[in-house]
């Protein structure tokens, strides 16, 4: 089989400090209110990250944990069931890109965000119910310390902890060989293409 | 609510037939590359995809298989151009420009084709039984009411498509969903999808398509399965489909871009990739609707609903972080546990939507509203051109407009206001979209309820929400 690794790509592991954001259900309009998508780039979209819930009449709210000072910096964002429901628009994964967000934690994706996440290279791994709530309690006892999201192993480690982690396999090897960025990869088949597109009979149907 | 559980796979069923007929290869990830059939395309997900492939100076080599049309930020008054909003104006010009340059088929925004994508793409005949169907926007799973293989994907995969017409994708798990008994007086499509995502939850269908079926199913019209369909994706399910059958045949036959002498060929082919008798699945649920109400969504995600009978739940009935999450949703919503929802004023009802903006949901607004005025705002939005100028055919304009309703221009409009159409402060709106999300209709303190056309008439009527079988 052909190789197809683009060596500067590759994502083994993400590591650094973790924002805990717990809810279940946060859907794309909490991460990025429509009203904010009239713009025909990407690259505002970071600052408008959960806007609506960080600032009230234009004030920040200061015990949100995108404005909590222990929390700037982090990467790493920590996330209960569904994360990411709603909308497709990938404005939502790119206003996290975009505020520094690397990798996310939850205990289930929503599909269309997962995917979304993929391709921008945001790593999206599960963790059980009971490790995310052991993960949200030391990321809020110790703020600054390091957690590292580890493909390889797949697992993710703070402190002496090594807690296991699940992520769909077709989309770890696409971090670890660094095709996760498909089109290169989805180029290459231009026969195959081709075939179907000659066998799906309705694509001739007059 | 029964369940039957399999330790199988899906096998034979519609979506795995569709699946393996589109697919290209197995990628060096594990991935499938799938190629997509039919791409459509708005102006809101669409710009950053055509500037990706400007960026690596690729082309699109097969623009016919996509179409664009203009729906999410355009106004539903006054659309002479420029718009009033610079931002809309540029978006609007930016996806005119997008479909010249990369020679898709549009439908252009003064045409008799313009609507909400998921209402005029089906209606003009371009979604069919057994394509694979892609769309910058999660209801495209409203398609599935055809027999499509249908999802909604992000604006990078939008590049993706154009650039290679494939995708790198998961083969989702498949429930199917029965629905049976006998649908009540009054109960529509809407109210049985809402009643599905509360028994199964906002997050029930992550990982599944979802096949419809089952008696309520089989009597359903296609706009009736467009509603249920659409609604499959607030349920966790990225895919949602219905079998194709007479129904379906029927009301493709003679659409504008329906096959026309290959028409009997591609029904023979359309009937093929239904699930077969003895298809597989990876679980069974079976819902029973026959006491089934009128739902009115109390909260802010789509399963927080309630018939009519019912009374909001109450705070001690939720325990953990469930109860965290319905306290937050009081509060934000104004509203407390135990209480009824009939007898609450609203401050504005919007009638329209990808959801319920088709004629047939208008006639039932109509229905109710004929001879009565509108105790508060009204706006009342058909999905397409074609559904206005059905709708004023039939005189329902005139309805609306003699009861004090706004009658406008196709468009998203107030299901998530990227338009003029916008809640103010914390008004408290009866929609017939399908997101009660914080902030959705355009203001962050806005407060929306989910209802069907019946109930959005019926609460337009009242001026506070209302059973609306006492009209019918």
């Amino acid at each position: 089989m052909a190789e197809f690794v683009i060596k500067e790509n590759i994502i083994s592991s993400v590591s650094g400090t973790a924002i805990p954001k717990p809810a279940n259900d946060q859907n794309t309009d909490d991460i990025i209110p429509a009203r904010f998508m009239k713009e025909i780039t990407f690259a505002n979209m970071g600052k408008y990250a959960y806007c609506d819930e960080r600032f009230k009449d234009g004030k920040e709210i200061p015990m949100h944990p995108f404005n909590d000072k222990k929390f700037r910096g982090g990467s790493i964002l920590v996330a209960g069931v569904n994360y990411g429901c709603g909308s497709s628009r990938e404005h939502a994964p790119q206003a996290l890109y975009r505020y520094g967000v690397r990798a996310i934690i939850a205990e289930s994706f929503a599909e269309i965000f997962a995917g979304n996440c993929a391709s921008l290279g945001i790593v999206g791994v599960t963790a059980t119910a009971k490790e995310i709530a052991s993960l949200i309690e030391f990321i809020n006892n110790n703020p600054s310390e390091k957690i590292v999201v580890d493909l390889v192993e797949k697992k993710v480690k703070y402190k002496s902890i090594e807690a296991p982690i699940e992520i769909l396999e077709g989309r770890r090897r696409a971090f670890l060989n660094g095709t996760w960025d498909a089109l290169t990869i989805l180029q290459q088949n231009k026969e195959g293409i081709k075939k179907v597109k000659e066998t799906l009979p309705y694509l001739r149907f007059e | 609510m029964k369940w039957i559980f399999g330790d199988f796979m899906s096998k034979n069923t519609l979506y795995d037939k569709v699946w393996s007929a589109h697919t290209v290869g197995i990628l060096p990830t594990g991935q499938t590359q799938i190629f997509v059939g039919r791409h459509l395309m708005h102006e809101v997900t669409s710009p950053q995809a055509f500037e990706m492939l400007r960026d690596r100076k690729l082309s699109s080599p097969n623009p016919k298989l996509a179409t664009a049309v203009a729906d999410h930020v355009v106004p539903t008054i006054d659309r002479s151009r420029p718009f009033k909003d610079s931002q809309a104006e540029i978006m609007t010009a930016e996806l005119e420009k997008n479909v010249k340059e990369f020679n898709l088929n549009y439908f252009a925004l003064n045409s008799d084709k313009q609507g909400v994508c998921h209402v005029t793409f089906p209606e003009q005949g371009i979604i069919w039984p057994g394509q694979l169907a892609v769309c910058g926007d999660s209801h495209t799973c409203t398609y599935g009411a055809f027999g499509a293989l249908a999802f909604g994907i992000g604006t990078t995969q939008v590049s993706h498509v154009l650039a290679t017409q494939t995708m790198a994708m998961e083969k989702l798990k498949v429930r199917r969903i029965n629905i049976t008994g006998k649908i009540g007086k009054g109960v529509t499509a809407k109210d049985v999808a809402l009643h599905i995502i509360r028994t199964l939850k906002v997050n029930g269908g992550v990982g599944y398509a979802y096949e419809f079926g089952g008696e309520v199913v089989d009597a359903m019209s296609m706009d009736e399965r467009m509603t249920l369909c659409n609604l499959a994706v607030e349920g966790g399910a990225r895919s949602g489909y219905v079998n194709p059958d007479n129904t379906t045949f029927n009301y493709l036959k003679g659409k504008p871009s329906a096959p026309k002498k290959d028409f009997d060929r591609a029904v023979n082919y359309w009937a093929s990739v239904a699930s077969a008798s003895d298809a597989e699945y990876d679980d069974v649920v079976e819902i029973n609707v026959s006491k089934l109400e009128p739902i009115i969504t109390w909260g802010v995600n789509p399963e927080q609903g309630i018939t009519v009978s019912e009374k909001v739940p109450a705070l001690d009935s939720f325990s953990g972080k469930a109860k965290e999450e319905a306290l937050d949703a009081f509060n934000y919503m104004g509203i407390t546990g135990n209480q009824s929802l009939i007898g609450t004023k609203v401050d504005v009802v919007f009638i329209g939507s990808c959801t319920n903006g088709r004629l047939s949901d208008l006639m039932q607004a109509a229905e109710i509203i004929k001879g009565k005025k509108v105790k508060v705002r009204t706006l009342v939005v058909a999905g397409s051109a074609e559904v206005k100028m059905g709708a004023e055919k039939l005189g329902f304009d005139k309805i609306f407009k003699d009861a004090g309703c706004e009658w406008r221009l196709p468009g998203c409009s107030m299901c998530l206001a990227m338009n003029p159409d916008k809640l103010i402060g914390n008004q408290r709106s009866a929609s017939t979209s399908n997101r009660n999300f914080k902030g959705r209709q355009g203001s962050p303190t806005g407060r929306t309820h989910l209802v069907s056309p019946y109930t959005a008439a019926a609460t337009a009527v009242e001026g506070m929400f209302a059973d609306p079988r006492k009209y019918l």
